[in-house]
């Protein structure tokens, strides 16, 4: 898509017409307007809870607010290993789904499979969170005791997949997560994979490679760049999501466990959890917590944003 | 950044019936990844439809129109206030997310083009929307309600927050898909540039901007965090915008399913039902206009 050069043919402009202008710029600072007013009036709004805690905020797992104690990293832990048990299961299944799509579907087919996966995407994180919490989480507490029993006899494996399964643990959050993100993924994974050019799999092709060897040979490497994009930007939405995971996760304070199957907390589930009932300080605290969670997700997304723009100049520039 | 050099070479002289086995197996792994996702999807909706078509249709039209049960152990029907709540704060979320991410991206790619400052909007813009909800809902929190009070524009404003970079991104693309001999057509004609931009790029852009700031619009009245910190939990019906707490569906479903009594968890089941049919009516309509975009090109 090359940009036209830009011909100012407008003359000379009235005032209507700069006044027009100068509306359209403050429109587009808004964006960095918000982004700046966020960090500095809710890290104003929690410098209190920071100045006290220093730095144990991020290294003491103790969150008891009524006696002023601001300890996140159970809270921590439990946002990235709960983002991780979503991207282990999603990324896998968003490739998956994405070849599925862009290679092996008939061409009749490939529509309605992108309605679908959009769908998916537009179903509200409560509604995910209310099966999570009502459907799922009963049944599912014996398949992790299933799970638990067939790997005890394996040292690490064991220790991760641990005992006394919960229905409301790290992994159902993981699911969960799994399946909200999934779909985010796959359609960025498929615009990637599509713009890789024709002659490069024709290559392949005419090299006598099968299917696969031309996705191996020709896809992969050409799209590389933007899957880890992908992937990242996933792994972002899944640190954000409040609501299924406040719902699922269980909701235990000060637990910082390897065990998949025991119940924990996220940064931003406990901010939904606990913000009902919290006074001054305590919302303080937790507003600390998003700040921290605002910092966190702006750099993952900051990285992957680049990442997938650049893969995406380049596969341009390959294809003209 | 990847050397296509560097990677390792596939061997193609491997035996022949192994290569078309493993070409087979990676086919079904692409089948089964689509299987894995699908079973989640149909078990997800078909919980919502079935517990909730009995919650909600059983007792039409009273579960659409009745207050919200104080007590909520008690069973009977009722999500009127909160029906009403999300489509006041995502009508009023619409009407300042759209017009200002429009000019937005109108800026960005009419008047700005490729300045370094445009570059930075455009990026930020893109980093925006991966702000989690619940930090958005926190900022209005801190900027809004802390002074006014819980209202349903609070909830709208945090909504719009998470519309603006959506809709920004979505209209900017279809600007770029405009002709420039549209505008140069214009401009021959002696139009200015915002009369240029207003009456004829817009417009011929319009079914595209539709749809993209549907599709958001969509997204948006699902959000449950940002409402939990902003509009309030009333039970009674508001239809004010700008004064008194206020209720929204997705709220009303986060209250209800932390509920252990059967009755508010079929209410919640109910209103699920009610919020997902809101959504994908929504994303319809704008595939209708995506549907339009695509024939007319």
């Amino acid at each position: 898509m090359a940009e036209q050069p830009h011909v100012d043919l407008s003359g000379s402009r009235d005032t209507a017409d700069r006044a027009f202008s100068w509306l359209a710029i403050a429109a587009a600072t808004l964006v960095l307007l918000i982004l700046g007013l966020i960090a500095v009036t809710m890290t104003n709004r929690a410098s209190g809870v920071f100045g006290k805690m220093g730095f144990e905020f991020f290294t003491s797992k103790r969150w008891a607010p009524p006696e002023g104690e601001f300890g996140a990293l159970s809270f921590i832990w439990g946002t990235i290993y709960t983002s991780t048990i979503a991207i282990v299961i999603a990324v896998p299944v968003s490739l998956a789904v994405a070849l599925f799509i862009t290679q092996l579907a008939p061409r009749r087919l490939k529509m309605p499979l992108v309605y679908v996966l959009d769908l998916l995407a537009v179903v509200p994180s409560v509604v995910f969170g209310l099966w999570g919490v009502l459907t799922l989480a009963q049944p599912i507490q014996g398949v992790y005791t299933h799970i638990h029993n067939a790997v005890a006899g394996i040292p690490i494996v064991r220790s991760i997949f641990g005992d006394t399964p919960q229905g409301r643990s790290f992994m159902t959050a993981g699911i969960i997560l799994a399946i909200m993100i999934t779909p985010i993924i796959t359609s960025l994974a498929r615009e990637v994979i599509e713009t890789t050019p024709a002659n490069e799999k024709e290559a392949a092709y005419a090299l006598g490679a099968t299917r696969w060897e031309m996705i191996r040979g020709s896809i992969i490497p050409h799209s590389k760049g933007g899957i880890v994009g992908a992937v990242m930007l996933g792994l972002g939405r899944a640190m954000g999501e409040t609501i299924a995971v406040a719902l699922v996760i269980g909701a235990s304070i000060g637990q910082i466990s390897a065990n998949v199957f025991s119940s924990g907390n996220s940064m931003p589930a406990v901010i939904a959890n606990e913000w009902g009932e919290a006074d001054d300080i305590h919302k303080s605290g937790l507003i600390a917590l998003a700040v921290v969670l605002f910092a966190i997700t702006i750099i993952v997304n900051v990285v992957a944003s680049s990442i997938v723009r650049r893969s995406m100049a380049r596969s341009r520039g390959a294809r003209s | 950044m990847i050397d296509p050099v560097a990677q390792r070479a596939l061997d193609l002289r491997a035996r022949p019936s192994w290569r078309t086995a493993k070409n087979t197996i990676m086919s079904g792994v692409m089948i089964g990844g689509f299987v894995v996702i699908a079973i989640p999807l149909v078990a997800i909706l078909w919980s919502v439809i079935s517990r909730g078509a009995h919650s909600a249709f059983a007792q039409f039209p009273d579960f659409f129109t009745k207050p919200i049960p104080n007590i909520s152990r008690l069973p009977g029907p009722g999500m009127g206030p909160a029906i009403v709540g999300t489509l006041l704060v995502t009508a009023g979320a619409t009407l300042l997310a759209v017009p200002l991410g429009v000019l937005g991206a109108v800026y960005l790619h009419e008047y700005g083009r490729e300045s370094k400052f445009t570059r930075l909007v455009r990026f930020m813009a893109v980093v925006m929307t991966g702000v989690p909800s619940i930090v958005m809902g926190l900022f209005v929190y801190v900027m809004w309600t802390m002074r006014f009070g819980y209202s349903a524009f609070g909830g709208s404003i945090a909504m719009a927050c998470l519309m603006l970079p959506v809709v920004i991104g979505a209209t900017e693309q279809m600007l770029r898909l405009v002709p420039a001999n549209l505008r140069e057509a214009s401009y021959a004609l002696g139009a200015t540039q915002s009369r240029t931009i207003l009456t004829v790029v817009l417009p011929a852009a319009l079914p595209g901007i539709v749809s993209g700031c549907l599709l958001a619009v969509a997204r948006a009245a699902g959000e449950t965090a940002p409402l939990l910190f902003t509009i309030g939990a009333a039970t009674q019906l508001n239809p004010h915008l700008l004064e008194g707490a206020n209720n929204a569906l997705s709220a009303q479903i986060f209250v209800n399913a932390t509920s252990s009594f059967q009755a508010a968890q079929d209410r919640a089941w109910g209103a699920a039902l009610t919020l997902v049919l809101l959504t994908f009516t929504i994303t319809m309509i704008a595939r209708v206009f995506t549907a339009r975009v695509a024939t007319k090109r």
